[in-house]
């Protein structure tokens, strides 16, 4: 998928080039324009990781079908080369955190599937232990500080993240994800200023899949361009091929390069789709079944590593076959365990509410 | 093996639903992602996706049927190489699923499972000793607070402070005087006008482990910083299993000032005592003033520290000591007696101590305790000094309903109705916003002539 503008066009390089002195002055190509070059290994390994993502998201439909996980449930299908390829582009240290469509972000930064899929289910076992639910899971070891369930909210303790990093001065970046809806709210803007005011080591990631729940881009925002949406905070933003995990870890590197070389924060707009209903609970009747099956068929980002994977004579049918069936797995492996595992002690009711 | 597809849940309450239309037929191949069927629920039609590859091998549950249970057997897949022939002829139309997983979810546990009890809260240590012949220092609570910070900085280098006017300005309320001069910009943090912001990247911060004291100019501004006070800050600990915490002080004047109207005039102290998960101080004294913000900034839990902005100015002795801290949750007697107990807190302190002055000249003993902390409650020296003195009256300057009053008259009636020689009468701000005109505003506020009223009638006096 193309952007819809041009990340190069002079009217938007324009606009950044009247902030301060930052944009580059040298004739590296313009973020979000570029394409990494990736080998067989890290195309094999792009394709595991997304495919992993969708099928866990798959299964985790089915587990709510069945009753197995309750309330609220976001799935990450479609979106899958946004995180995959940002998370190729982070260093060990640099710290990510989400809204509510999280189980992607959680798995590209290697938390298990048991973990995730048992938090799913309520069970003791989950990273919460069955506290937190889909919407609200961490790991301080894996530098994943949520999971939060409410839209927006994310952006200021992301920049918080950042904030955390200046002050030690530790070279590490906060890679902030929000959607296009959450583009919408107060305190995205607030930490914007903050953060360019501060030179925060931030990377927000805009996920913009055109839909905040059931209302398209062009229905709720004045300035549907999410990477300009910095613009009068001086802070550059650029549009990005969301559905290319090549693009996106291209577009990452420069952006995390820019943050953490003391340049301040930086905005990526993902130009990506959602093919599931906003929740488990959205018949997603707001667009066409034309529209979906369009993006799926011509602009699926796993159906692409598979094609260039097939192209290139990097892997045989049977080769990816067999990749499709160790994930599945593992996927089935942390739907059993999910299952199976008890659900926390009644006496969990009261622990951790404070230390 | 057949894969059975079953009826989905397709909202967080959906218990049947109707199978509206197959989309497929049996014999059609389907691939993962697939739309199979539509299904109407009360709600809306959704549509199901195959999950699996494969055969349609039966459809069991035929279009139009209505009333179809979520797990029930909709349909058969097979996989790779099986023939319909190997669906059991056993598979009930529109049951639920026979074998239930060996652990079902939670609402299939017998409704009377028992709640377990709220843990017994551990005994708070007492307030230490103040060796004799220390040297008591007359300081204003401005500059005890001040102090307080200070000596934390000079300890913990990840302590730092931000807020608006904090730095270069020394404080809108003077609080920060001197801390840019002595801890640099770095940790002295002028913040633009944006508490959502702010409170959002103060929590964010803590939540990377450092200790961040956020003052808000005055807690009326911190509404807009509301979600990320409950819902980040208060929640992260529990959300998160124990594993991640938002080690924070959110600080700064709470309550009528003077003349301020009703925007900038009032107490919010029920309000986030209400909060599992926040810590909720509201100091009377300069010492208080100064060992528990110190203990709110060791803290490891989001503190809520409500000050005053009429006392900032009002001086107490403060104990000359290299690290005097307070535990937080005790109670203390401000002033002991017999006849009957006043509890209060904060400005809320000056009625109490005022009205026991002179209650004393009319022969009525009265006890004070000064609550210093609303959250976590320290019921047993309030109920201590109810069982002696038999009658109860709380203080607070903040609106009626719901009020911390409210809270300790409910609690006490329930674990000292025997204790109780009186009903407990509660003194508050009057129901209504905070007026400007200055006759109106000292009718809207408690005052010390409704304390003695109070204690009048609660001790059956004249």
């Amino acid at each position: 998928m193309a952007p819809r503008k041009s990340a190069a066009s002079p009217s938007r390089s324009g606009a950044a080039k009247t902030t301060k002195t930052r944009s580059a002055k040298t004739a590296k190509p313009v973020i979000g324009t570029e394409i990494a070059e990736f080998d067989r290994d890290q195309e094999i390994a792009a394709y595991r990781e997304m495919l992993l993502i969708r099928r866990f998201e798959e299964k985790a439909g089915q587990l709510y079908g069945m009753g197995f996980i309750g309330g609220f449930c976001h799935l990450y299908i479609g979106q899958e080369a946004v995180v995959s390829g940002i998370k190729l582009a982070m260093k060990d240290g640099d710290q990510m955190i989400t809204a509510y469509r999280d189980h992607g972000h959680m798995l590209a930064c290697g938390m298990t599937p048991r973990g995730v899929m048992a938090e799913l289910t309520g069970r003791q076992s989950g990273y919460s232990h069955g506290k937190g639910g889909s919407m609200h899971m961490f790991s301080k070891e894996k530098h994943f500080y949520g999971g939060h369930g409410i839209v927006g909210a994310q952006v200021s303790l992301g920049t918080g993240l950042g904030f955390a990093n200046r002050y030690r001065d530790n070279g590490n970046v906060s890679v902030v994800f929000y959607g296009d809806g959450a583009s919408n709210q107060g305190q995205v803007y607030e930490s914007f200023n903050m953060a360019e005011l501060w030179d925060l080591p931030v990377v927000y990631i805009v996920e913009n899949n055109r839909y905040a729940m059931g209302t398209s881009v062009s229905r709720a925002s004045a300035q549907t361009d999410f990477s300009q949406r910095g613009v009068s905070f001086n802070i550059p933003g650029h549009q990005v091929d969301g559905m290319d995990v090549r693009a996106v870890k291209a577009a990452a590197e420069a952006a995390l390069e820019h943050s953490r070389s003391g340049k301040g924060p930086i905005i990526l707009e993902m130009l990506t789709y959602r093919y599931r209903g906003h929740s488990m609970s959205d018949p997603a009747k707001y667009r066409s079944k034309d529209e979906v099956q369009k993006m799926r068929s011509e602009h699926d980002p796993i159906e692409q590593v598979k094609v260039r994977l097939l192209d290139n004579g990097w892997a045989s049918e049977d080769e990816l076959k067999a990749i499709d069936k160790s994930v599945r797995e593992i996927v089935a492996d942390s739907a059993e365990y999910a299952q199976n595992e008890p659900e926390p002690d009644p006496s969990e009711l009261y622990t951790d509410i404070v230390l | 093996m057949p894969i059975d597809i079953l009826m989905p849940a397709l909202s967080p309450t959906m218990e049947e639903g109707t199978l509206s239309k197959w989309l497929k037929k049996e014999g059609d191949q389907v691939t993962a992602g697939d739309v199979i069927a539509e299904i109407e629920t009360d709600k809306a039609t959704m549509e199901v996706e195959a999950v699996d590859e494969g055969t349609i091998g039966k459809l069991v549950v035929p279009e139009g049927s209505e009333g179809v249970k979520v797990n029930a057997v909709i349909a058969v897949l097979l996989t790779e190489g099986e023939s319909a022939d190997a669906i059991g002829s056993e598979t009930p139309a529109a049951q639920p699923k026979p074998s239930e997983p060996a652990s079902a979810p939670a609402d299939s546990q017998p409704a009377s499972a028992a709640v377990p009890a709220a843990p017994v809260a551990a005994s708070v240590p007492s307030d230490p000793d103040i060796p004799e012949g220390t040297e008591m220092v007359p300081t204003t609570v401005r500059e005890a607070l001040r102090d307080a910070m200070a000596e934390e900085m000079r300890a913990d280098g990840d302590v730092f402070i931000m807020g608006e006017e904090v730095a270069e300005y020394q404080g809108a309320y003077k609080i920060t005087q001197g801390l840019l001069q002595e801890f640099g910009a770095r940790r002295v943090v002028d913040t633009p006008i944006t508490e959502h912001g702010f409170a959002g990247v103060g929590v964010g911060a803590a939540m990377a482990g450092l200790k961040p004291i956020v003052e808000f100019m005055t807690f009326n501004f911190a509404m807009q910083a509301m979600d990320q006070i409950i819902n980040s800050a208060a929640k992260t600990h529990y959300m998160s299993g124990g594993q991640m915490s938002a080690p924070i002080v959110f600080r700064g004047p709470n309550g009528a000032a003077a003349r301020v109207g009703a925007q900038h005039s009032q107490c919010f102290a029920a309000w986030y005592s209400h909060i599992p998960g926040l810590t909720v101080i509201a100091p009377y004294g300069a010492a208080d003033a100064k060992g528990l913000l110190k203990a709110a900034i060791r803290s490891p839990n989001p503190v809520i520290f409500l000050e005053n902005e009429i006392l900032y100015g009002h001086t107490f002795d403060v104990p000359k000591m290299d690290d005097f801290v307070l535990p937080i949750g005790k109670a203390r007697i401000h002033r002991a007696g017999k006849d009957v107990t006043i509890v209060s807190f904060g400005i809320g302190m000056n009625y109490a101590v005022k009205a026991a002055d002179e209650l004393a000249g009319m022969g009525i003993d009265a006890e004070i305790i000064d609550l210093r902390t609303i959250r976590p409650m320290d019921l047993p020296t309030i109920i201590e000094s109810v069982r002696k003195t038999g009658r109860l009256v709380t203080v607070e300057e903040g609106f009626p309903q719901s009020s911390v009053g409210t809270e300790i008259a409910t609690r006490v009636m329930q674990q000292a109705f025997d204790y109780l020689d009186a009903p407990v009468l509660t003194v508050a701000g009057k129901d209504v916003p905070m007026p400007y005109a200055a006759n109106l505003e000292k009718l809207a506020l408690p005052n010390v002539d409704e304390v003695i009223a109070a204690v009048k009638a609660v001790t059956y006096t004249a």
